[in-house]
């Protein structure tokens, strides 16, 4: 049953829009060298930040399509129905999300640490510091959906609600590149985790909240 | 014999307002309910209520499984019809189930054509095809009659002639009276 919601998440995400985060995420880093200017010695300090901070706006841009359709034209109501509870509605939410928005991402962050100039030493952190954040940042994003579904402006809404919460991320995933003897990368790993673990639980008792 | 739907001593507020109070009603197999009264009487309310969509301020509410038609169209607007109906009716256990439904609904010839290009009384149709490939012995129907042609209506009557005289039972909302013999609740006096 979480199968054929993760297949159907899956194939409208496809058959959407799912490219748009990324290409937005290659916009904003290739907006940074020219707002800064191009210093290579400046662009290499600042490059694992820029990254991070196009990865969490370009996470930003599908929250709309992931609850609030669902919720609009009834779905939601018929799962219920169903006999599918709504944890297991933002579990399968989740994982569909993060498989069309996660690999994709990766994908894009290596265009674009050439486009900020990461230095070669650190690409291969920071790579692994962005791969252990994206199920952080999918899950961050299927929360704000489902906490956001149904209300006017949910689009800003969302973003005043995702960006802080992903402060923590932000962080530690930035210094996970930076050093990789400082255990950021285990912190970054473990507040990963508890996003990951509480956003079925949230975006489920948010469904439910929405309802009544 | 268990009844399907019982509602006993049922409040229900939405917004502030007393929409019904200590509703009692019953519902077994083969029984066809017909809810009337003014809009905003709390007609739809009620049908969310014995779906557990909403729950009661006060009161019991026991159910069997039930299947929901109402305004929501919950179909994936991009899929041709089959296939959208047949994520409902595999998630329901029984894809075979919504092949025979379109059919009884007129629907068969329009299996490819995309959700999103059908007319509204096509989409009503879907809708109550939804219900019919559920399976569930319970259905809830939201203004059926809504946009439907008079074939479309025959077909919705014969449907749920058959569901009753399978051992189902019917709780539907309309203005319209239905045809066939239903009890009847008038809501907001």
């Amino acid at each position: 049953m979480i199968g054929a919601l993760i297949a159907r998440d899956v194939r409208r995400a496809i058959g959407g829009a799912a490219w748009l985060p990324v290409g937005f995420f290659l916009l904003i880093a290739t907006l940074v060298p020219f707002a800064v200017g191009p210093d290579p010695r400046l662009l290499e300090r600042i490059a694992v930040g820029g990254l991070w901070i196009a990865a969490l706006t370009a996470a930003l841009l599908p929250i709309d399509r992931l609850v609030e359709p669902d919720r609009a034209s009834g779905i939601l109501d018929q799962l219920f129905v169903h006999g599918v509870s709504e944890e297991a509605i933002g579990a399968s939410k989740l994982v569909a999300h993060w498989l069309t928005f996660g690999p994709l991402l990766l994908l894009a962050a290596l265009p674009g640490s050439f486009i900020l100039g990461t230095a070669p030493a650190a690409l291969g952190r920071a790579l692994i510091a962005l791969a252990v954040g994206t199920p952080a940042l999918a899950a961050l994003g299927v929360m704000v959906a489902a906490l956001t579904a149904g209300l006017p402006r949910a689009g800003a809404i969302a973003g005043v609600l995702l960006l802080p919460l992903a402060v923590p991320l932000l962080i530690f995933g930035a210094a996970a590149a930076g050093d990789g003897g400082s255990g950021a990368l285990l912190v970054e790993g473990s507040v990963a985790l508890l996003i990951v673990a509480a956003a079925p639980f949230v975006a489920g008792a948010a469904i439910r909240a929405a309802r009544t | 014999m268990k009844p399907l739907l019982r509602f006993e001593g049922v409040t229900c507020r939405r917004g502030g307002r007393l929409l019904f109070e200590g509703l009692d009603l019953s519902l077994g197999a083969g029984g066809g309910l017909q809810l009337s009264g003014p809009n905003g009487s709390g007609k739809s309310s009620l049908l969310r209520l014995a779906a557990g969509l909403l729950r009661a301020d006060a009161g019991r509410i026991e159910r069997a499984d039930v299947a929901l038609a109402d305004e929501g169209l919950a179909l994936d607007r991009e899929l041709p019809l089959g296939r959208a109906l047949d994520f409902w009716a595999r998630l329901a256990g029984d894809s075979g189930r919504s092949e025979e439904a379109m059919d009884r609904l007129g629907l068969a010839r329009l299996a490819h054509v995309p959700v999103r290009l059908l007319s509204t009384g096509q989409a009503k149709r879907a809708t109550l095809a939804r219900v019919a490939a559920s399976g569930a012995p319970l259905w809830l129907l939201d203004e059926p009659l809504n946009g439907l042609d008079p074939d479309g209506a025959a077909r919705l009557d014969a449907l749920v002639a058959g569901h009753l005289a399978g051992g189902g039972a019917v709780l539907a909302a309309s203005h319209t009276p239905l045809a066939g013999s239903w009890s009847r609740l008038e809501l907001g006096q």
